[in-house]
């Protein structure tokens, strides 16, 4: 049995959080760059971009990521990941990248994704927003906005739907092995 | 799709590849091409692996391509040039290749005059092997690319009309663009002097004989010129150059009887003024320098799908 652990409202509430914080943060939209890393992470920076514009009035330009190119994991797994789209429409030189994704988990996505940003430009600085912080860190990496803390096993799965496929918004959490 | 089926450890011509394993190779050298349009056209993907060019013809553009694809992913690339007057011997062929083994090689990529080398040697190592022409059979990167550029170009490939124009019996990259066509739905007009098309060839899927080249040119979505192969010019094929030009080059009239928003492509190198002039060469529907850079594209995304295979 996999256990929601975010509904679409709560979700809905965190995002709205996050973006006030990141205004907060960086003294309003002007600088930020949102750049979401494939797949929900990229939803997710839309949804940002839409929130940060309803505060402001301003929607700072969005990017997407994939760190396939950049994995250090790609000989441990079975077959090869698709590669997703890239595009980095505006220039990051100078700006503050707030890269956004759903689930941290072992950071190594994100040390993939500084590395991939890197090759774009060189950003001011670089923020980090999640949806779910799941624990169980092998990198030392922080996120700078967290929807949501949850405790976690390692074997446990964290599971986020999007509107954007067609489902229903929601995080389950789910043991290993369980359908 | 989440996974990249693996293409399994070789590639060493289209006919061993099935449908799926062609788009999979466009899609992902779609995602390479948005890497060569950065400021940085390199990524870290494949540090560490090796990559070794083993030659055993003249290629600029191929050899080259391989290069900075390899290059570009990260990969140490090792160019061996072999100059050799005489046929290579099997025996000492895989002895050489063992040879790039112990160095390390986890990719060789092969060009030989003789058809079937690269799967000869395929089956007695562990390196992947990659055909980059051998002899009169294959050149499956190049085909890959061309489809590569029309889908750009055209936005599909099924259903499209293709002249390929030239020497189609020696021509690997005719054979290669034959087998990969036919398996996307293309139809193919082959366009030749009898002498240089082989006998019962239009019993492939796809494939129309035509010898006068207004025929095979009538409403083509992409006419396609081969090079005529100079060092052949002594034997019995086609009696001059100039009549050969006369009848088969591909100019400005010519390319008028095709679709108006039809596309030309030469693998090259291009000789200009016997199979295409240099109006349609250098004008606005030619391909040939789009086809060189997005071989580069089509050959990290081989690299990468290989390397999967090789995990």
């Amino acid at each position: 049995m996999s256990k929601e652990i975010l509904s679409r409202d709560e979700i809905n509430r965190a995002l709205t959080r996050m973006a006030h914080e990141i205004l907060e943060r960086n003294r309003g939209a002007e600088n930020i760059r949102l750049v979401g890393i494939q797949r929900g992470g990229v939803y997710l920076a839309a949804r940002l971009a839409g929130k940060i514009c309803g505060i402001e009035g301003v929607a700072p330009p969005l990017g997407s990521l994939d760190i396939t190119l950049y994995r250090d994991d790609l000989k441990l797994k079975k077959g090869l990941p698709t590669i997703k789209k890239t595009d980095m429409p505006v220039s990051i030189d100078g700006k503050c990248v707030v890269l956004v994704d759903d689930v941290i988990f072992t950071g190594r996505t994100i040390r993939a994704a500084m590395d991939a940003l890197m090759d774009f430009g060189r950003p001011a600085l670089i923020q980090l927003a999640v949806l779910i912080d799941r624990g169980h860190r092998e990198l030392p990496i922080k996120a700078d906005y967290v929807g949501k803390n949850i405790p976690t096993a390692r074997g446990e799965n964290v599971k986020v739907q999007f509107a954007e496929e067609g489902e229903d918004d929601r995080v389950t959490l789910k043991r290993e092995g369980e359908p | 799709m989440d996974n990249a089926a693996p293409l399994g450890k070789d590639l060493l011509g289209i006919k061993e590849l099935k449908r799926d394993d062609i788009l999979q190779i466009l899609e992902t050298a779609s995602a390479f091409k948005e890497v060569l349009e950065r400021d940085i056209k390199k990524v870290p993907t494949l540090r560490g692996k090796t990559m070794v060019n083993l030659f055993f013809e003249p290629s600029t553009r191929t050899r080259m391509s391989f290069e900075l694809a390899g290059k570009r992913l990260s990969m140490d690339v090792i160019n061996v040039s072999i100059q050799l007057s005489s046929v290579v011997k099997g025996e000492t062929l895989l002895d050489t290749i063992r040879t790039m083994e112990a160095y390390g090689a986890d990719i060789v990529v092969i060009r030989h005059s003789s058809s079937g080398v690269p799967h000869l040697l395929a089956g007695n190592v562990n390196a992947s092997v990659i055909n980059a022409g051998d002899g009169f059979n294959e050149h499956p990167t190049q085909a890959l690319l061309d489809l590569f550029t029309i889908r750009r170009m055209k936005g599909r490939l099924e259903g499209l009309e293709v002249a390929i124009v030239g020497d189609i019996a020696h021509s690997r990259v005719a054979r290669s663009n034959i087998y990969a066509m036919g398996k996307l739905g293309m139809n193919i007009r082959l366009v030749g002097p009898p002498t240089l098309i082989p006998a019962g060839i239009e019993t492939l899927p796809g494939v129309k004989v035509f010898h006068r080249m207004e025929d095979g040119l009538a409403g083509a979505d992409v006419v396609m010129q081969l090079r005529v192969q100079k060092e052949r010019q002594d034997s019995w094929f086609f009696p001059t150059i100039s009549e050969y030009a006369k009848l088969y080059i591909l100019n400005s009239k010519r390319l008028a009887l095709a679709k108006d928003d039809a596309i030309v492509m030469h693998p090259g190198p291009i000789n200009r003024g016997i199979e295409i002039s240099s109006d349609v060469a250098d004008g606005t529907r030619s391909m040939i320098l789009d086809q060189v850079a997005n071989g580069l594209a089509v050959r990290m995304a081989v690299l990468y799908l290989l390397s999967g295979a090789r995990a």
